[in-house]
């Protein structure tokens, strides 16, 4: 089994019903409603190979969540073909899903009233964990989370960091070969989400877990993840490694002139009319930055520094953020 | 098999993990017998027997429904509407186990903690005060036993039911409330089925009702003999497996109708 994960035109469509306008609207919706066809999960085809670990980013309601309850065997699809850990998750659920973890950061899968090793141990017995496994493998999980001196409480006075960790520890304690993130880190302090990501780099590197994670925080997968793939009205926009989407997007720099007086649009563009550079304005009054191929960095500057008044100059390497901002506004076909 | 005992022992936690609605529990249990008790003597009123049943009979069949109640109810249909319509129904379709199997371990679990720690300090507290009669025949406490355990299957089969059709509706709390009403009063809680004019009584009988509280407690009072505990026993026993069938083709609709809300 070399893939993980073959998904191959996948789509979902939810219907989605609206209601009429007024009161006659009202009753009439009593007996016959109206509703769109919505297709979440357009058409989508990827795998992923055993010991990868892929960022799955897109906005929200792009269609990761929905894709990845497919994956997990929550939802069906509407059509399709999805094989995870060679299995059909929705067909054969029960023995498919003890070969998969899943942490969804919005949710909690522990029992909220009591302590968390009562979950531990309520889930080593769904899982039928052996005493030896349990001990080996989920002793280091705890140490290297650091939740041994929360494991007597009950899981509805730990912060969230503390919790989410715990979250964590609980969806590795039958140690899957493939382990799904929905924003693991959504909420956490800098502390904490750096803790998990080494966590997951070394469980990744130790027992080569596969990991699909969504996030909306791009730092997770610069930290994390060799591919991307990106998720836009649910089709795939982009889909390969995070360095050549680096390449191809994130050629050039960005220089932020600060000015000592208001300067127009119009004069910018015409001292650099033939480099074909990007202005825009920047946050702070009387900032403008310039999108600048590598090769024009210093005329551009000899050219502005000789024509204005300068009160600062800042050249930022283009953020992956900045990237992936630009494709969702603009399309990716221009890369 | 493990994972469902291990599931009745978190109830069990989870119901400890509250004290307050544990001791406010047996007073609420202490109340409802009492207040029943009056009434009925109230009814009573100096005539030996209605129905065919004694003033004692009928306090002890009070306070036996009660007692079962504690047993076969429990809140799973509103638990699993709850978590459909905040979407956590998706972290357990995640387990490799049954869902609807677990929400009935839970229910189990739930049911013999209020047996013992809640529903038997009461009965017993209320032992003190009122005339009760306890049978000292063996057999009928094991007829008993047999006929509480299908009492439960019954009622949380209709519960699996009514919380199954949030997957559908989406929110069915009025549907919840409705069933909650129309079970305890056509199960014989409130009013022996035997005091429901005949035809009531007629129609009464093609539905699973009357198996989960009129029997048990017709039982524990002795009122049933013979081969009407037999009778009793073999309705329940049909019923907890008729309602096994629309179960699972509600489930199976009811999976592919799944939309997680939320998220």
């Amino acid at each position: 089994m070399d893939y993980a994960i073959e998904v191959e035109k996948l789509r979902k469509e939810f219907k989605s019903y609206s209601s009429r306008s007024g009161l006659m609207g009202a009753f009439r919706d009593l007996f016959t409603r109206n509703y769109k066809i919505i297709r979440a999960v357009d058409d989508i085809s990827f795998t992923v190979k055993q010991g990868e670990m892929v960022g799955y980013i897109g906005e929200n309601g792009a269609g990761k969540s929905t894709t990845i309850k497919m994956l997990t065997g929550i939802l069906t699809p509407t059509s399709g073909k999805v094989v995870v850990n060679g299995m059909n998750p929705h067909k054969e659920r029960e023995a498919f899903v003890r070969t998969i973890g899943v942490v969804f950061g919005q949710r909690s899968q522990l029992w909220w009233d009591i302590a968390v090793q009562e979950s531990f141990r309520l889930l080593k017995k769904v899982y039928r964990v052996s005493d030896r496994d349990y001990k080996e493998h989920m002793e280091h999980v705890i140490e290297t989370l650091d939740i041994g001196p929360l494991l007597d409480k009950p899981v509805r006075k730990l912060s969230l960091g503390q919790r989410m960790r715990c979250e964590l520890a609980a969806a590795l304690i039958h140690n899957p070969p493939l382990l799904f993130l929905d924003e693991p880190t959504i909420g956490l302090d800098v502390l904490v989400k750096l803790k998990i990501r080494q966590f997951l780099k070394e469980i990744n590197e130790k027992y080569k877990t596969t990991i699909l994670l969504t996030t909306h925080d791009i730092s997770d997968i610069e930290a994390l993840c060799e591919r991307v793939i990106m998720l836009d009205e649910g089709k795939i926009i982009y889909d390969g490694s995070l360095q050549r989407l680096k390449e191809n997007w994130g050629e050039g720099k960005q220089i932020q002139f600060t000015f000592a007086k208001e300067v127009v649009d119009e004069e910018l563009r015409v001292l650099t009319n033939d480099l074909k550079i990007d202005w825009r304005k920047g946050e702070q009054a009387n900032s403008w930055i310039a999108h600048v191929p590598p090769v024009y960095v210093s005329d551009v500057i000899s050219r502005v520094v000789a024509r204005y008044d300068i009160q600062d100059i800042n050249i930022h390497e283009i953020s992956t953020e900045e990237i992936i901002r630009n494709i969702y506004e603009e399309g990716v076909a221009h890369g | 098999m493990d994972k469902y005992i291990e599931m009745i022992r978190i109830r069990f936690l989870m119901m400890l993990a509250y004290r307050t609605n544990y001791y406010t529990g047996i007073l609420i249990y202490c109340i409802n017998i009492g207040a029943y008790y009056f009434l009925w003597s109230a009814i009573y009123s100096g005539k030996s027997s209605i129905q065919g049943m004694s003033i004692e009979q009928m306090t002890t069949y009070v306070a036996v429904s009660w007692m079962a109640r504690a047993f076969y109810f429990n809140n799973i249909d509103r638990e699993i509407a709850m978590e459909i319509k905040e979407g956590k129904v998706a972290t357990e379709l995640i387990r490799p186990y049954s869902y609807l199997g677990m929400k009935t371990m839970q229910g189990l679990g739930e049911g013999i903690f209020r047996l013992f720690f809640l529903s038997l300090p009461g009965v017993i507290i209320t032992a003190f005060l009122f005339p009760l009669h306890f049978s000292t025949n063996i057999n009928t406490w094991a007829y008993f036993a047999l006929s509480i355990t299908l009492s439960f299957i019954i009622n949380s089969e209709l519960n699996l039911l009514a919380g199954m059709v949030t997957f559908f509706t989406l929110n069915n709390e009025g549907l919840l409330r409705a069933k909650r009403f129309v079970i305890d009063l056509f199960s014989g809680l409130i009013l022996p089925i035997s005091f429901y004019p005949s035809w009531a009584q007629e129609v009464m009988k093609y539905f699973p009702f009357q198996g989960i509280s009129y029997i048990p407690s017709m039982i524990f009072t002795e009122s049933f003999q013979g081969q009407a505990v037999i009778d009793g026993l073999l309705f329940q026993l049909i019923w907890s497996v008729i309602l096994l069938i629309p179960i699972q083709l509600l489930w199976k609709a009811a999976k592919k109708q799944l939309v997680v809300q939320g998220g």
